[in-house]
């Protein structure tokens, strides 16, 4: 049966962004404010997976060309370099820094080597739940 | 005062729910059953809204939008189960 999503697609294309930028705002909140990694990579995939829905595996592989499992491991290896990263300050595996630094644009921002931790959590999370979803699609 | 129009609003949300409720059961066929369970999620943003006015808290706001994108992607999904018979399709026939 032909049919024509055509509401569906457009409604994704608009509402594909809101739900980004808010999956961003999760991950950056997540220091001060209720969010973090996990429910930011949560959400991306979520975004992701609207995709799919209005689209199909193939169109959204052609936008997206991603594997999967190397986003997720790209984000151990982002969780485990940034406790290692302690040892060579001679400090406890895990020890995070900390400091003020004056970015052009932004201004103070105070930096915290936890937000490159919490980064590697957002992609496992991206990585782990888009490939479970993509499997289970392409399985007859 | 306000607390007491606002559980008063509380009560409206859940005999709401609990209409919704009665239908996701009785529900003779299957949309029935998905439109009932995205108002209920409707009505939880609300719940969620009034509570968060209770208890003097602006941490619940992302649940809010949460529960909105939630329901929203949720919905979809089932419908598209129910039109095309499958929910992530591998090639578009075009």
């Amino acid at each position: 049966m032909k049919s024509n999503d055509i509401i569906l697609q457009t409604i994704t294309k608009v509402t594909l962004f809101v739900i980004i930028l808010f999956s961003i705002h999760l991950f950056f909140a997540g220091h001060y404010y209720p969010g973090g990694g996990f429910i930011g990579g949560l959400m991306t995939s979520g975004a992701i997976v609207l995709l799919l829905l209005a689209y199909d595996l193939k169109t959204v592989a052609k936008i997206l060309p991603v594997d999967f499992k190397i986003v997720a491991a790209v984000g151990l290896l982002f969780a485990v370099g940034t406790g290692a990263g302690s040892l060579l300050f001679n400090v406890p595996f895990l020890t995070h820094a900390f400091g003020d630094m004056n970015i052009p644009l932004l201004g103070e921002t105070s930096l915290h080597t936890a937000t490159l931790f919490d980064l590697g959590v957002y992609l496992v999370v991206i990585g782990v739940t888009m490939t479970i979803i993509q499997t289970i699609g392409e399985s007859e | 005062m306000f607390e007491f129009i606002l559980k008063i609003s509380l009560i409206g949300i859940s005999i709401s729910i609990l209409g919704l409720i009665y239908r996701v059961i009785k529900g003779p066929s299957v949309p029935d059953r998905v439109v009932a369970l995205d108002a209920i999620g409707i009505n939880l943003i609300s719940m969620v809204a009034i509570v968060s006015i209770l208890l003097n808290t602006h941490a619940f706001f992302e649940v809010i939008l949460l529960i909105g994108i939630l329901s929203f992607i949720g919905t979809v999904a089932f419908s598209k189960y129910l039109q095309k018979g499958v929910i992530l399709e591998r090639e578009r026939d075009l």
